[in-house]
């Protein structure tokens, strides 16, 4: 695997409010290699996938995608570089002020490439991939929490991404629009888009994703796969595996 | 306090101070550069202009009603009621209707500015448009920025007229006729003086515009932490527009 397949953090330590969120943390995102970091609520998880995109600057070390880095880089010069990953925000993040086709095509129309009729065709290409298309007129206030996952994950499909970063993207939902998001990201992977989730779902983990990165206490604790996981000794993953009630207290 | 802690908070606000001021200079030089996003600038008008007509107007008409009666009760003695338009003008014009309309918008609109821009930080939708390749400054501040740079002198210009219109309603009653009491508006008045009435109202908008988009894209700490920047946006542009309304007076005064 070359460089140029892969988004990677370098020694990277960010600090905010005084609190050490990464501390020397290596992380890298090979292409075709569906990855989960897990960790608990607060551990730094949704950091990380900023930190990745270049949407908050790192205290020390340094973020590339492929040969590039970012890193104290104006983030007008990466825009272009960043074309090629795309994020669903956990609670979607879907523009208030504009309808679901609107939001879709975002990038589409702020680009102004291509002609009103291109666009609404790729709107509703997306649309139907993830099964919202009668939804097109609709406001973001007037979607279910799935709905509103699915319309975000339309969004970020708009510019037809290498790497897809999914923010917690079953937390929250039924069922039902867990087996959804799950069924959207293999038709994914399997379009071959490379994903990278951060959750607390080992689930849904085990479902997406070949290889688990374990965050704790700031530093990268467990990197391998579900087997490998299994077998750790390492009391914080056995921990997550298998909550106890001791584990409550401790 | 110890010295540290001190210290701390003399670099958060020299620190805040900076960022504020770039934040300033980036939106202007961004005011002139493309994408222009007419659509956003006319909603941003809409939403920011209009809205504040009605307390603008209501403003006007009760300020140029009590300064006239204040006027009348201390000219009155001396038989010198027919200064009373003169004296509203003066006043009402330079200081009195570009201060209080400024600050009766900081209330409405710069709260407005930072509860929105605010609620987009916390939802992560500033993020999901920096991720889709948007200038947020360009797109979130400049239209804010230029919708407010046009209303603020208008509304200001609406708050004029019609206090003076407030104070020919007190006059009358003091038996001064329309033609005296127009007659007499200019007579404390250079043109220099209408232009400081129409730059500071200029000045004040992009005070408002300014803090309420500051505060509004450093929010933090979900829904309770909008309604705190909300708050914190309204108390300092208020201070800020007071503040700068002396400066902008003494520079005036200077150059008379
Ligand atoms: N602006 C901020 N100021 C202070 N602390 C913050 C700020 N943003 C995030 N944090 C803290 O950083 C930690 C990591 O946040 P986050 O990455 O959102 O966690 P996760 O996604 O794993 O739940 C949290 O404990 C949070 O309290
Ligand atoms: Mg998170």
């Amino acid at each position: 695997m070359t460089s140029s397949d892969s988004i990677r953090m370098e020694k990277l330590s960010y600090t905010i409010g005084g609190r050490r969120i990464l501390e020397d943390f290596d992380f890298s995102l090979e292409r075709g290699v569906n990855r989960t970091i897990l960790g608990i609520s607060g551990a730094g998880k949704t950091t990380i996938l900023k930190l990745l995109l270049g949407l908050l600057q790192p205290d020390a070390g340094r973020v590339c995608i492929g040969d590039v880095c970012i890193t104290g880089v104006p983030e007008s010069d990466f825009m272009e570089l960043r074309k090629r990953i795309a994020i669903v925000f956990q609670g979607g993040a879907l523009f208030d002020s504009m309808t679901v086709g609107e939001n879709v095509g975002y990038r589409l129309f702020e680009e102004g490439r291509l002609s009103q009729v291109e666009i609404e065709q790729i709107i509703r290409e997306k649309l139907s991939f993830v099964g919202v298309e009668p939804a097109l007129d609709l406001y973001p206030a007037e979607l279910s929490g799935g709905m509103k996952k699915r319309v975000a994950i339309a969004r970020a499909l708009a510019a037809d991404p290498d790497y897809i970063f999914f923010d917690e993207p079953t937390t929250g939902l039924d069922p039902i629009g867990v087996y959804n998001i799950c069924n959207l990201m293999q038709r994914l992977q399997a379009e071959g888009k490379t994903t990278l989730m951060v959750t607390h779902d080992l689930e849904t983990a085990f479902r997406t994703s070949q290889r688990f990165t374990f965050l704790h206490q700031a530093r990268m604790i467990f990197e391998g796969t579900q087997e490998e996981m299994r077998e750790s000794r390492l009391p914080e993953v056995q921990q997550f595996l298998r909550p106890t009630v001791e584990s409550l207290f401790v | 306090m110890s010295i540290s802690v001190i210290d701390k908070k003399m670099l958060h606000f020299f620190n805040d101070l900076q960022e504020y001021f770039f934040l300033a200079g980036r939106s202007l030089l961004r005011m002139f550069r493309r994408p222009f996003y007419y659509r956003e600038f006319a909603i941003q008008f809409d939403k920011l202009g209009f809205s504040s007509l009605f307390i603008c107007i209501l403003t006007g008409l009760f300020t140029g009603m009590v300064m006239a009666l204040q006027a009348l009760i201390q000219l009155k003695p001396f038989a010198a009621t027919s200064y009373v338009g003169g004296m509203v003008a003066a006043t009402m014009i330079k200081e009195l209707g570009p201060v209080l309309a400024s600050l009766m918008v900081a209330g409405r609109v710069g709260s407005a500015i930072t509860a929105e821009l605010g609620t987009m930080v916390v939802t992560e939708q500033v993020d999901a448009m920096r991720v889709e390749g948007t200038d947020i400054i360009q797109r979130l501040v400049v239209p804010r920025m230029k919708a407010m740079l046009l209303a603020m002198p208008l509304l200001t210009v609406v708050t004029d007229l019609i206090s003076l219109v407030g104070g020919y309603i007190m006059s009358a009653g003091y038996g001064i006729n329309p033609t005296m009491y127009i007659k007499g508006l200019p007579q404390f008045m250079v043109f220099q003086d209408l232009i400081e009435g129409l730059v500071k109202p200029v000045f004040f908008g992009m005070i408002i515009t300014l803090t309420g988009c500051y505060i509004g894209l450093n929010t933090r700490g979900g829904a309770e932490g909008v309604g705190n920047a909300a708050k914190q946006a309204v108390v300092l542009s208020s201070v800020l527009i007071l503040m700068s309304d002396f400066f902008i007076t003494k520079v005036f005064v200077v150059f008379r």
